[in-house]
């Protein structure tokens, strides 16, 4: 009986009229641990991040690696890189089509008419995808290193590499974030992501060399962020250097968040 | 702040969905520690009235006030001293019914020790104990609704709005949520409920509004709208069809109506001012030694209920309104009350 004795809230008192910024963070914390629940209990759910590396890194040096680079152990330090930016990029994807699955269940509802910031709903699973993207990306210089990948950046390298590709993947999980939340269905959401991933992953330094593509396919492949990503990912893990490249990514990543945040933060509420 | 500020004061509530005004000019005015009923067939706008009171839909026109703050300017105040249990139950699936309390209180600042230990007490209150570490989706719909409302009293909010709280239900757990209804209105929460079962709103509410299409069409205490929408009906059987003119007499007498006779059926009908009176006449016809076969009380219906105050029945544009309603076979309005000799 002593849940339903203990004293009610005063009405008479004084509340806080907004959420501060320190509940507002915790808040978001606390979701992103409802988040990782989630993951544990829905393995499947992992997939693209376990499963996936292992398989394509496997897969696509074999079939790349004699064609483009003659050998396949000359391309897998070109190939790698490009694996972790795909895996981050597919984990976005997810990202978005799981936040649209989220908002249709009923839990949601709940978090509505909670006492919350209206963002930490959104917050809270994209800082817990911050782990997918750790994941992906680390799994796929193990099998990489599986198959006689040997990293000239060392550790340093390879991890500086791994958490810029945590980051990159945060970034651009807005994109489909913002797809998340504009779409009716979660199939809606993953159709569209996908017409917009594929590009993104395919035309890039990813996998060939932009020089083989045709000029208005290299156009593309130069200026998208995802090339200058994957660069930065290749000159971290394969020589240990930060390089414009870098720099260049950074730039891109943030356009992005510049773009697709508040336009995904803008939709979200208006559905909060 | 005035303690006589009320609960929830709405003034010209207005929502419209296009053409539809789903929420249509209403007026409310829920007391501290009051139970309000809002009564409404399926569609009248019941929940579309929460969701605004609870910020979850913008108002349109009008105003409204939670404890005297302003549901479109303080949201968040508003929030902040209410727990709303909606017809679906709001859990995480993905959790556990502890892991579910623990977030829900975790979200609101508790802390991790609080929080548990009132995840505990909760769970034992609400008979979830048993289940406390099993995965919602293991959860039948009366374990839903139990942990639902568990979730939303987990921070103590003084005021709680349940919408159709008992809907699907069966009859036993259906019950219980009668009494924790009524043990947290003990404990000075006001609460502001809907339901579709004017036997519901009769046995938990003090005051009624019924509302139809949007509007606010009546509103008062069950007593009140009971008199003013219908009547009981006292149904006798007789024995000998012989003894009928002398039991309308008796009947006659004692309610102040003449009743309507069924002599081929040997049955009358009583109209009752109240429902004790049934009792009088029990006793009287017993005390003139006519013979019953028969007895049956029958309440005003929801469906008369409305008839009277809308001049339509609840089902009109609405074609099986209550046919999700699957588990409820005792919640038509009527109570049987049969003696057979
Ligand atoms: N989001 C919405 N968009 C359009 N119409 C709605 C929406 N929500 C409710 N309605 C309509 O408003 C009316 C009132 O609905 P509701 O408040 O759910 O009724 P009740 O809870 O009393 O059954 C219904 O006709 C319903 O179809
Ligand atoms: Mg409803």
């Amino acid at each position: 009986m002593t849940a339903l004795t203990t004293a009610l809230r005063d009405p008479s008192a004084t509340l806080p009229r907004r959420v501060s910024p320190r509940a507002t963070v915790s808040q978001t914390l606390t979701l992103a641990w409802r988040a990782t629940m989630k993951m544990r209990r829905n393995f499947e759910q992992m997939f693209d991040v376990t499963i996936q590396p292992l398989l394509f890194t496997a897969m696509f040096a074999g079939i790349f690696g004699g064609a483009i680079s003659g050998s396949v152990s000359d391309y897998l330090p070109i190939i790698i890189p490009g694996l972790v930016g795909q895996t981050v990029m597919t984990a976005c994807v997810a990202t978005g089509v799981q936040l649209r699955e989220d908002m249709d269940k009923g839990v949601f509802d709940r978090f509505k008419v909670l006492p919350i910031a209206r963002i930490a709903p959104l917050a809270g699973p994209m800082v817990a995808d911050m782990l997918r993207y750790l994941i992906a990306g680390t799994l796929t210089f193990l099998t990489g290193m599986v198959i006689g990948y040997r990293p000239g950046g060392g550790v340093f390298g390879v991890v500086a590499a791994i958490l810029f590709g945590v980051f990159a993947g945060w970034s651009l999980a807005w994109i489909f974030t913002w797809f998340g939340t504009i779409g009716r269905t979660a199939q809606g959401v993953q159709a569209t992501s996908l017409m917009i991933m594929f590009p993104l992953t395919f035309i890039s330094n990813a996998f060939v060399p932009t020089e083989t593509m045709p000029s208005w396919l290299r156009a593309f492949a130069e200026v998208n962020p995802v090339s200058h990503v994957i660069s930065a990912l290749r000159d971290l893990a394969n020589d240990g250097q930060v390089t414009a490249d870098l720099g260049w990514a950074v730039l891109g990543l943030a356009v992005i968040i510049a773009i697709f945040a508040p336009l995904s933060v803008r939709s979200f509420n208006r559905k909060m | 702040m005035d303690e006589t500020i009320p609960a929830v004061r709405a003034e010209g509530l207005v929502k419209t969905f296009g053409e539809l005004r789903a929420v249509d000019r209403v007026d409310l005015e829920v007391r501290r520690g009051q139970v309000f009923g809002v009564l409404g067939p399926n569609g009248a706008g019941k929940t579309t009235m929460l969701k605004i009171l609870a910020t979850l839909l913008t108002i349109d026109e009008g105003r409204a006030e939670v404890f005297g703050h302003d549901v479109r300017r303080e949201p968040h105040v508003v929030r902040q001293l209410l727990g709303v249990t909606g017809q679906y139950a709001s859990v995480d699936e993905n959790l556990t019914a502890t892991e579910n309390l623990m977030l829900f209180a975790r979200l609101q600042a508790v802390d991790r020790q609080t929080a548990r230990r009132t995840a505990a007490t909760l769970l034992e209150q609400f008979d979830l104990s048993q289940a406390a570490n099993k995965p919602i989706s293991a959860f039948s719909g009366g374990m839903r609704r139990r942990l639902d409302l568990a979730a939303s009293l987990i921070t103590r909010p003084p005021l709680i709005f349940l919408d159709e709280p008992t809907t699907g239900l069966d009859p036993r757990t259906r019950g219980q949520m009668w009494e924790t209804i009524r043990e947290l209105v003990a404990n000075g929460c006001t609460v502001l409920l809907t339901t579709q079962y004017l036997d519901e709103a009769d046995q938990l509410a003090d005051r009624i509004a019924v509302i139809d299409h949007g509007r606010k069409v009546a509103e008062g205490t069950s007593d009140e709208l009971k008199s003013s929408i219908g009547r009981s009906t006292l149904t006798l059987n007789l024995v000998e069809r012989s003894e009928i003119p002398s039991a309308a007499e008796v009947a006659h007498r004692l309610v102040g109506e003449p009743p309507t006779l069924t002599p081929e059926a040997r049955r009358l009908t009583v109209p009752l001012q109240r429902s004790d009176q049934a009792v009088d006449v029990l006793v009287t016809l017993r005390d003139h030694g006519i013979a019953i076969e028969s007895v049956n009380v029958q309440k005003p219906s929801l469906d008369e209920v409305f008839l009277a105050l809308t001049g339509h029945d609840t089902h009109e544009d609405d074609a099986g309104g209550r046919a999700g309603d699957g588990a409820d076979s005792t919640t038509d309005s009527t109570s049987h009350l049969e003696i057979v000799r």
